[in-house]
């Protein structure tokens, strides 16, 4: 159909696996995009070993930023705290499989930034957790 | 119903021939179809040979020297301020001020006037469609002054209330400060008639116009504006020059901006004394090169004439309008064609605007998606952002059709 809007990310958009609210969560952290308004909230749910039992985002955002989050927790089930602070930009790039220029990686690593600023305990996120 | 197609009222292929980046492919075969001269305008041969002459025949740094090169370049300069003058009817150069861009004016009034003049408690009139730019400065005088700041509403016809506005006007204001032009409706405000009732009311009008004077002819006495403002790069010239249009009077009683060369007459060790205008707000080296370029645009605007430009603007975006609208799910904002410029923001449902801008993109149609620097306008309207088509001199009703045909791919992509 296009290079860009290849039909998982259409699909994913469309039809998120992983979206929703999660009470009571162990972890959970929201942030914003200021270039455009893409808001996201990310709940996550841990078992007793610390793996990941269940994530789930909210919010409002482009098919990028949307279908990168749901794609990225989906990625996460099962894998441990430990795991999912090591992700990086490359992760979240090879799950969408598209390449993408500095103004829009924005879009598509806002999710990894929530994640991982939750998974951290921060108070707020920085660009750094997504270099 | 079949929507008539006009014609271009200028010769299109040979403005855009002028404009060497239009004829670039973005992907091969895919030639750009620049549609975000809001965001900032391209340039011709003509302002480009003239900056590359400049530095290769005329470089030289000016006011101070008495060398042929630099009696060159400051007379290249001050011609350059010459025909910005002329091109705004301001009664003298003098009162041309240069600056880095509209930001800069707008700070540089508000840092100065607004610093003397206001105090505690003083209303100042904005409107809620305004640039970032012509907010803020606003808000950090605010804060640092504790003063009042009304806002006149927008309609949801894309249009000012006026009521609202005379309604404020009897609260005593110091200063309106409006957008000639919206960057995101594209409405283009009354400004004489509301410049007139602001000065009755005893205020101070500055009037942006970044959106106003690349695109239709602005005539500073008519207009009666105590402070016009606008940039460069948003009508052909280059980035890094904008322009502080202000009354005499004004101008010679606010204390300078920022301090350093030029802008004294004399200097001790703990003291100094201004110049006199314009150079008591142009400190250091301005921005020779890019002066000079802006004079080159204003030659090529002149050149085809303000007028025919306005013209040929209204006919793309009245066309632009009515295709718009024929494209099932799209929202337009702002008021109806004769109401505005060559801007066209839009929604489509179910799409996010970066998402369409990105896939405007691959067909190498530039577009802007985002809120446009003017969030609080976006919250009025309710929506997180949008997406801007923007128009000028060498876009024509062609560059229109190969939008339509590209909203109707990103329908087709996100299955809408």
């Amino acid at each position: 159909m296009d290079d860009f809007y290849r039909e998982i990310i259409i699909d994913r958009y469309q039809n998120p696996h992983y979206q929703g609210e999660l009470e009571p969560h162990d972890i959970t952290f929201e942030d914003s995009n200021p270039l455009c308004g893409d808001e996201l909230r990310i709940d996550v749910v841990l078992d007793g070993d610390e793996r990941v039992m269940d994530a789930k985002f909210s919010g409002r955002g482009c098919a990028i930023s949307l279908a990168s989050a749901d794609l990225l927790l989906e990625s996460i089930q099962g894998k441990t705290l430990a795991d999912v602070k090591q992700l990086g930009k490359e992760d979240v790039l090879e799950l969408l499989g598209i390449e993408l220029g500095p103004v829009r990686l924005k879009c598509a690593l806002l999710s990894l930034k929530v994640l991982k600023a939750g998974a951290y305990g921060m108070t707020e996120a920085s660009d750094e957790l997504v270099e | 119903m079949e929507i008539y197609k006009p014609s271009d009222v200028v010769d299109v292929n040979k403005i855009q021939a002028d404009f060497p980046i239009l004829s670039r492919e973005i992907k091969p075969g895919v030639r750009v179809v620049y549609l975000d001269s809001t965001a900032t305008t391209q340039k011709p041969l003509q302002v480009l040979s003239v900056m590359d002459e400049y530095y290769r025949r005329s470089n030289a740094n000016i006011h101070r020297g008495i060398h042929h090169l630099a009696e060159e370049a400051t007379a290249l300069f001050e011609e350059a301020r010459i025909k910005i003058a002329n091109f705004i009817n301001a009664p003298a150069a003098r009162q041309v001020i240069f600056t880095r861009n509209t930001t800069e004016s707008i700070n540089l009034v508000a840092q100065t006037w607004g610093r003397k003049n206001l105090h505690a408690g003083d209303l100042i009139i904005l409107t809620e469609m305004e640039h970032h730019s012509n907010l803020v400065p606003w808000q950090m005088l605010s804060a640092e002054l504790d003063l009042r700041l009304e806002f006149i509403p927008v309609e949801s016809d894309g249009l000012l209330d006026l009521n609202v506005y005379r309604q404020l006007l009897e609260q005593d204001p110091k200063l309106v400060a409006f957008t000639h032009m919206s960057n995101v409706l594209g409405t283009i405000n009354p400004a004489a008639a509301m410049t007139k009732e602001a000065q009755n009311a005893g205020a101070k009008v500055l009037i942006d116009g970044a959106q106003s004077v690349p695109h239709f002819a602005v005539d500073v006495q008519e207009l009666a504006a105590d402070f016009l403002v606008f940039s460069g790069h948003k009508m052909c010239g280059p980035t890094g020059v904008g322009v502080l249009y202000g009354r005499k009077e004004l101008l010679e009683e606010m204390p300078p901006f920022l301090g350093g060369g030029d802008m004294i007459k004399r200097v001790e060790l703990r003291s100094f004394t201004s110049n006199s205008i314009p150079q008591k707000f142009e400190a250091g080296t301005p921005a020779i090169a890019e002066a000079i370029g802006l004079g080159a645009a204003v030659d090529y605007l002149l050149d085809i004439g303000m007028g025919r430009i306005a013209e040929q603007e209204q006919v793309v975006v009245n066309y632009a309008l009515e295709r718009l609208a024929e494209v099932p799910g799209v929202t337009i904002y702002g008021p109806e064609a004769k109401d505005r410029g060559g801007v066209t923001t839009f929604n489509l449902n179910g799409v996010h605007a970066h998402d369409v801008a990105q896939i405007l993109d691959g067909d190498g149609i530039a577009v802007r998606a985002g809120h446009h620097c003017a969030m609080p306008l976006h919250d009025k309207l309710g929506i997180p952002a949008s997406t801007r088509a923007s128009y000028y001199l060498y876009n024509s009703v062609e560059d229109v059709d190969k939008l339509i045909d590209s909203l109707y791919r990103v329908k087709k992509i996100f299955r809408i």
